[in-house]
């Protein structure tokens, strides 16, 4: 068994032609809570979702639990899955649900416990979140930091191996921040699990994780530990923790000169 | 000219593609359906709770469409018959056309703008919602879980819905005939009993709505399945599901009816 849950190959992935990831690698140690930050756009949320298997690379693979994900039938797909929860950066909760059946879902899916255990279940991950008393609310009448509490709740409600957060941090004021912070390190820590972070928040992210990863323009273009990072004199790294707009990391979509665009609206 | 021509035919090819391709992948996703028919019996429960929703709520414009066809038949019927003197024959009239023609068209013609819009827009949301995506990560079929159900619910749904049309029919059609314009109700009813078939008309008819049943909800459910994830691309979706499924009606029962008639 190797020491890495997650292990992406020299990955490549474009929707429609324009290559996105241009030969990635990374690993994912089994134990460890790692982070993949990037600006927006640069393709965080595609990259979970190559590691899910709901999109399949152009060149290189994704290996889980030693086994290559996009290589899979349709049931060992679904087998790789089960081993996995994660947190949908919108939270995309079952909104004809109420939120104790949204987090209840998979539990009910997946296994023939009696209703008293599901009701255990689900109450000890509701009140992780802190959203116990909302259980009886449905979706619409949540906000949207605690419908991304649910959603996390509901992610991790089978305790999975492997932990996807997708911007677990967004929309949630200070305090839960902290919360969610502490929720992640500890889920991690207490089920033995692995999980990935991608998120842009450095600060809050540098204080629990164990690794990060930077990605742009297509590549890793940095990683390491949160001190040896914080440390780092790369440029790109420089640009991110300290958030300045100017340096390698682009803070635009691929266009064509800004000048010369301008100008040429003016002679249509 | 021949630079307009030329576009005239590319997207002439292009919808033609298109449309053939949209083909494909609903038979894919009609297989799909079928590959899961027995993750359904294993929880009826899902299936019951969409026949609620496509079936039960459908009950109250069918069975108020159906009185209103129902009684505009008895008049129309009764306004020609009585210039043959048979007007008798009115519960006849009124009891075939709906059996054969009226109630397995117009039900599924409701049924389509009542069950099927709304089956599109709740997958189609769901979709753009990243619902599904979201069962997926979790293990769980989309299809298995949100599109099969449903399908059977609407397969399911449709001969009940059509033969309550039916049934409500032939009452509006008795309200008018028998109390209002006065024909003799024995009559009424005894020449229907003698004239409609139990082979010919119930079960073609019973046929027929099934058809559609399979048809009206593939099509609803392929369409919401498919919808680009906005706003615009389920509104869009929503459209084509009342056009696609009414033309897919009306042209199937030409067809089933000259296959009936003919053998
Ligand atoms: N379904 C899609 N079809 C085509 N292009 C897409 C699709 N989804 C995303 N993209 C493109 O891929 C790029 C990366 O998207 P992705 O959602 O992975 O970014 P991200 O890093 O998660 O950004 P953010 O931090 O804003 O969430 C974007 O430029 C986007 O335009
Ligand atoms: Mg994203």
């Amino acid at each position: 068994m190797s020491d890495n849950i997650v292990e992406i190959d020299n990955l490549s992935f474009g929707y429609k032609g324009r290559l996105l990831h241009k030969g990635i690698n990374m690993v994912f140690p089994r134990g460890k809570v790692v982070a993949i930050m990037g600006g927006s756009g640069s393709g965080k949320t595609t990259l979970l979702r190559l590691i899910g298997g709901q999109l399949n690379p152009n060149v290189g693979e994704v290996r889980v639990d030693g086994d290559v994900v996009h290589k899979q039938s349709l049931d060992g797909l679904y087998q790789l899955r089960r081993k996995m929860g994660m947190l949908f950066q919108f939270g995309a909760l079952f909104t004809d649900l109420s939120v104790y059946e949204n987090v209840a879902f998979p539990i009910r899916e997946h296994t023939d416990l009696p209703e008293s255990m599901v009701r255990d279940f689900v109450m000890l991950k509701l009140n992780a979140v802190g959203l116990r008393g909302a259980r009886n609310l449905m979706p619409t009448e949540l906000s949207g930091g605690m419908a991304r509490r649910v959603a996390l709740a509901r992610a991790v409600a089978l305790d999975p191996q492997i932990i996807m957060y997708d911007e677990p941090f967004a929309g949630l004021d200070p305090i839960s921040m902290g919360v969610v912070c502490n929720l992640i390190r500890s889920l991690n820590d207490a089920l033995g699990a692995t999980s990935i972070v991608v998120t842009h928040d450095v600060h809050e992210t540098f204080t629990f994780v164990d690794y990060v990863y930077f990605v742009s323009g297509g590549v890793v273009v940095a990683e390491g530990t949160p001190e040896e990072l914080t440390n780092s004199d790369k440029p790109f790294v420089h640009q991110f923790v300290h958030g300045e707009a100017d340096g390698p990391v682009p803070f635009h979509y691929p266009a064509p000169d800004y000048k010369r665009e301008v100008l040429r609206g003016h002679d249509v | 000219m021949f630079k307009g021509l030329q576009g005239a035919l590319s997207s002439l090819g292009h919808r033609v593609i298109e449309g053939i391709w949209r083909i494909g992948a609903g038979a894919r996703l009609f297989s799909y359906i079928c590959f899961y028919l027995p993750e359904i019996f294993k929880r009826p429960r899902l299936i019951v709770r969409e026949i609620f929703s496509t079936g039960v709520l459908s009950l109250l414009i069918i069975i108020v469409s159906a009185f209103f066809v129902g009684m505009v038949l008895g008049l129309q019927g009764y306004n020609t018959l009585q210039k043959y003197g048979s007007s008798e024959s009115i519960g006849v009239l009124v009891a075939l056309s709906l059996v054969r023609e009226l109630g397995p068209v117009v039900t599924a013609l409701l049924f389509a703008g009542r069950a099927g819009t709304a089956i599109t827009a709740e997958i189609g949301l769901m979709k753009a919602t990243e619902q599904l995506s979201a069962m997926e990560m979790m293990a769980v079929s989309p299809v298995a879980r949100v599109i099969a159900p449903r399908f059977w619910a609407g397969v399911i749904s449709m001969p009940i819905l059509a033969a309550l049309f039916s049934m409500v029919g032939v009452l509006g059609g008795y309200f008018v005939a028998v109390p209002i314009v006065g024909v003799d109700s024995g009559a009424f009813w005894s020449q229907m009993q003698a004239s409609v078939d139990f082979r010919d008309d119930i079960v073609n008819g019973v046929m027929k709505s099934l058809v559609f049943g399979v048809v009206c909800t593939m099509i609803a459910l392929f369409e919401g399945y498919d919808a680009p994830p906005t706003a615009e691309g389920v509104s869009r979706a929503t459209t084509r599901t009342v056009v696609n499924s009414s033309l897919a009606v009306l042209g199937l029962d030409f067809i089933l009816t000259a296959l009936m008639i003919g053998a």
